[in-house]
């Protein structure tokens, strides 16, 4: 099939950025989204032309790494679905595909379709883990977890923090990233001592790095490539509240 | 000569009498000493974690925009541990016999049973750190089933165990960088190792979003990089795994242990045409349940669901009928090549077999009507329950599956075929986890160590994991407890100053070629000469056309290859360009190794040892030793023996029959 693209370029964060379009020609339908990328840049390259730079590593929807904004959606039209797990077949010939980076204040441009997201990390540092150094633990089965509690824990443990729900958030709020730790460990018994702290400091250390405020709209829902639940928000504000209240510092 | 510094005394007491008597750092010394680690997978960042956590000062490096996303996180079946949960007589003896046997006899008996006896306390110290594993209905935790193996001790979390490991490790670090014990350089990459006086003393890393080099001391260097399978261009590892770090330490004298030794994994979803970035792996855990099978006809291009039964060839089950599909994975890998081979693969490429999981349907649909009290379920209920069940266990696979390739695999079975996966070969380390140059360090599969000539399902994690967390912690402060009197060494020492000089020339020459052939196409050449001649059969004329092939295309690299951009910018062209010219002198060090080991064993085959069967064929008289490669100037290798001594361990033929 041939395509038009029109993708988002921007040498450096302090630079304007503008929209390119590149018509891209015999994309086979097997391909996924970043080959035809591929296919593209090793065109650019032959022209003596500068590739369009983007975020990839394992290609397998679980590494993060990956963060396009196509057609108006984090990761393009599939659903529950990361871009480099999205395939041509989701195209049809004459398309036009507008590519861009993800975009809020907490995620600079380095370079056209790659940003900086160590505001993630920061959130992780300011509580995100349960505070036990190696060697302290004690059998694993010493302590039974319900299955249904382990099995929502892991339902939220499995974001792969590449920050879709900050992209399709018309506030830019990174409320969907921060509860899913909040409620991983929130919901099994170690990491109950430092609930409170935890849930106080990761919102705060949220609203330091200037991501916006949640107003429910679920757009973060609907593009998680995990299905990370909204219910996790509410069980946020839940332990926020909670710990606000009831902290004894 | 080699030492590889293992302890004397009874095999199950070595571990116990080295931590009993090694050197230690007292609390005020640790705050006065630096290490510096690379890579942060599971090896790296539970090495960093845990060396913070004791109070060391750490610098960990990562080329990735986080440390979260090493591909450590794409590991999908789980974790082993001689926990003996399932009371199905599991024991550190056990996992550790396996060990020994899986990897066909080509490894070292101290240090696998040493990772037999370390693996029950990582499991709890997951646990402990909140990774939600799998659990049974009354809260505690589950197993299954992985290759080689005839018990269960295989730990998981659904197909993301990979991932549930690395968060853990992952948010350990971060706890460590907010608590000031460690300084985290991602989008960084190590370019050189600097060795002053004998000793590893630091590293010259480019930050790739400015392209500076920057100079970083440290008393003692840890590598944790992992494997090296991109090598091949097409492999399971992530686009920017790659060879560089412990290429470089390599040429400063490190010694390169069994550099051939790749794991070809049998279950990946086949090529589908020449655009082709990278392959995916479907768990391994799918072999618990599914049923391998090709047409008893050669060339039968009916749709599998048109196959009646008995024209059916579940080949595994056939050949192998006491480990049926869950034999080791060089075994599986070489069975169904030798089925595609002789004509009978599937698929429009004919470089496939299928993978089905309609009995496994039919099976939890019985079991699961009969708990429900359905004792006249129909067909159709059957299936839809048997397929529930299945979507539980496999349910993301099975996605990756249908997004892939376009197909629902509840409906039609998969199509598989080997890929390359894992690489057992790397740093040669003694005990201790030291390289040959001292104060140098390698972790998980960047070194050579555990799982001699293949490693078995659900290995990996346990050693890297082993390593950062129960290993290092003990045996880096036999080294550092001389170190304490070393001051920190000035980055304006002449060491560093020729090292960063070095790197910056090597960049401004990748520059200064201008060809015209660009990083990916010469990649994807060296692929092709490995996969067809160091791939699943190798002999030794093929190995010889392969290194004249690769001496070739280096030639051609560094005279026209194609980079775009300047130095100093966000260049992710340039970066690749130097990971694949280490990746040819690598390619060629590989073939060298292959064609040295004339024998077969686990993922090495070589065409001309094999048995009447087709099985590989060891030569135990010449070949039981770790080939360790010394690198020599103008790019000759000298190479060592470490003689490999079984002392409780029989080797013996390897069935799985």
């Amino acid at each position: 099939m041939n395509l038009t693209l029109k993708v988002w370029r921007q040498a450096n964060k302090n630079s304007e950025g503008k929209f390119e379009t590149f018509e891209v020609k015999d994309i086979n339908s097997e391909m996924s989204f970043l080959e035809m990328f591929d296919v593209l840049n090793e065109r650019l390259i032959n022209e003596g032309k500068d590739p369009i730079a983007f975020d990839h590593d394992c290609r397998e929807g679980i590494c993060g790494m990956c963060s396009m904004h196509i057609n108006g959606r984090p990761h393009g039209p599939w659903h529950a679905t990361t871009t480099c797990q999205l395939h041509m077949r989701a195209f049809k010939d004459g398309d036009t595909i507008v590519v861009e980076p993800w975009r809020a204040q907490a995620f600079p441009v380095i370079k056209d379709l790659v940003v900086d997201r160590s505001s993630f990390d920061r959130i992780i540092q300011a509580g995100g883990f349960i505070s036990v150094n190696t060697g302290n633990a004690v059998d694993g089965n010493s302590l039974p977890i319900e299955k249904d509690k382990a099995d929502a824990s892991f339902g939220a443990a499995a974001c792969i923090g590449c920050g879709a729900c900050v992209a399709a958030c018309k506030n830019a709020s990174a409320s969907l990233f921060t509860a899913a730790k909040i409620a991983h460990l929130a919901l099994l018994p170690q990491g109950d001592p430092e609930r409170k702290s935890r849930a106080l400091s990761m919102v705060q250390q949220m609203d330091k790095e200037g991501f916006g405020s949640c107003t429910f709209t679920g757009a973060c829902e609907a593009v998680c490539p995990k299905e990370i639940a909204i219910t996790n928000i509410s069980r946020m504000h839940k332990e926020y509240l909670f710990a606000g209240l009831s902290s004894e510092k | 000569m080699l030492d590889s510094k293992i302890p004397a005394g009874p095999l199950e007491k070595k571990w116990e009498d080295y931590k009993g008597h090694v050197k230690l750092v007292n609390p005020a010394n640790k705050r006065k000493l630096e290490v510096i680690v690379i890579g942060t997978g599971l090896a790296g960042a539970s090495a960093a974690a845990s060396l913070g956590e004791m109070g060391y000062k750490v610098k960990a490096f990562c080329f990735q925009d986080s440390p979260r996303r090493a591909h450590s996180i794409a590991a999908q079946g789980g974790i082993n541990a001689a926990k003996n949960y399932q009371n199905d007589g599991d024991s550190v003896f056990r996992l550790f016999y396996d060990t020994i046997k899986g990897g066909d006899y080509r490894s070292r008996e101290a240090n696998v049973h040493r990772l037999a006896e370390v693996s029950a306390n990582i499991i709890d110290q997951c646990v402990a750190q909140g990774v939600p594993f799998a659990r049974e209905y009354g809260g505690l935790l589950s197993n299954r089933s992985f290759g080689g193996v005839q018990v269960q001790r295989t730990f998981y979390a659904a197909g993301q165990t990979g991932q549930q490991l690395l968060i853990g490790a992952y948010q350990a670090l971060e706890r460590q960088i907010a608590l000031g014990n460690v300084v985290m350089y991602s989008r960084h990459e190590m370019l050189e190792l600097v060795v002053i006086d004998g000793k590893a003393r630091g590293i010259i890393a480019r930050n790739l979003v400015t392209g500076e080099l920057e100079r970083h001391f440290g008393h003692a260097v840890l590598l944790c990089s992992g494997g090296y399978g991109n090598v091949f261009y097409l492999s399971t590892n992530a686009m920017g795994s790659n060879v560089t770090a412990i290429w470089k330490a390599h040429k400063k004298g490190a010694y390169f242990g069994n550099p051939c030794y790749t794991q070809i994994h049998p279950t990946c979803i086949p090529v589908s045409g020449e655009h082709q970035s990278k392959l995916t792996l479907m768990s391994e855990s799918l072999r618990n349940d599914g049923r391998i099978w090709v047409p008893k006809k050669q060339g039968d291009n009916r749709r599998p669901n048109e196959i009646p039964e008995e024209e059916r060839d579940y080949y595994l089950e056939r050949r192998y009928p006491a480990f049926g599909n869950l034999v080791p994975r060089d075994v599986a890998s070489r069975a169904a090549k030798e089925r595609c081979d002789a004509g009978y693969g599937v698929g429009s490429s004919k470089q496939a077999v299928y993978l089905d999981y309609a009995d496994a349907i039919q099976r939890y649909g019985h079991v699961e009507a009969g708990k429900r009290g359905l004792a006249n379920a129909d067909a159709s209920t059957i299936t839809a329950l048997g397929k529930e069940v299945v979507k539980e266990k496999y349910g993301n696979l099975f996605d990756m599956y249908e997004k892939i390739t376009g197909e629902n695999p509840y409906e039609v079975p998969m199509r598989i075929y080997p890929a390359v996966h894992y690489t057992m070969g790397g740093l040669w380390v003694d005990y201790e986890l030291m390289t040959t140059v001292p104060g140098l360090y390698a972790l998980g599969e960047c070194n050579f160590s555990d799982h001699g000539a293949n490693r078995l399902g659900a290995s990996a994690l346990m050693q890297g994991l082993a390593d950062g967390y129960f290993v290092i912690p003990y045996t880096i402060g036999n080294y550092l407890a001389d170190e304490i009197r070393t001051k920190e060494i000035p980055t304006s020492h002449p060491a560093f100053e020729e090292a960063e000089r070095n790197v910056r020339e090597r960049i401004e020459k990748l520059m200064s070629i201008k060809g015209n052939q660009t990083v990916e196409s010469l990649h994807k050449r060296l692929g092709k000469i490995m996969w067809d001649k160091c791939g699943m059969a190798r002999n030794a004329q093929g190995l010889q056309q392969a290194i004249q092939e690769i001496r070739q295309l280096r030639k051609e690299f560094w005279s026209d290859v194609k980079i775009p951009g300047t130095i100093n910018e966000f260049n992710p062209e340039l970066d690749k360009a130097g990971r694949v010219a280490d990746f040819i002198e690598l390619g060629e060090l590989m073939c060298i190794d292959a064609l040295q080991r004339a024998e077969s064993c686990g993922g090495h085959f070589r065409e001309e040892s094999q048995t009447e069967e087709g099985e590989a064929l060891r030569h135990d008289a010449e070949f039981m030793y770790v080939s360790a490669w010394e690198y020599q100037p103008n790019d000759q290798w000298e190479l060592h023996k470490e003689d490999l001594n079984y002392e409780v361990v029989k080797p013996s033929q390897r069935s799985y029959k």
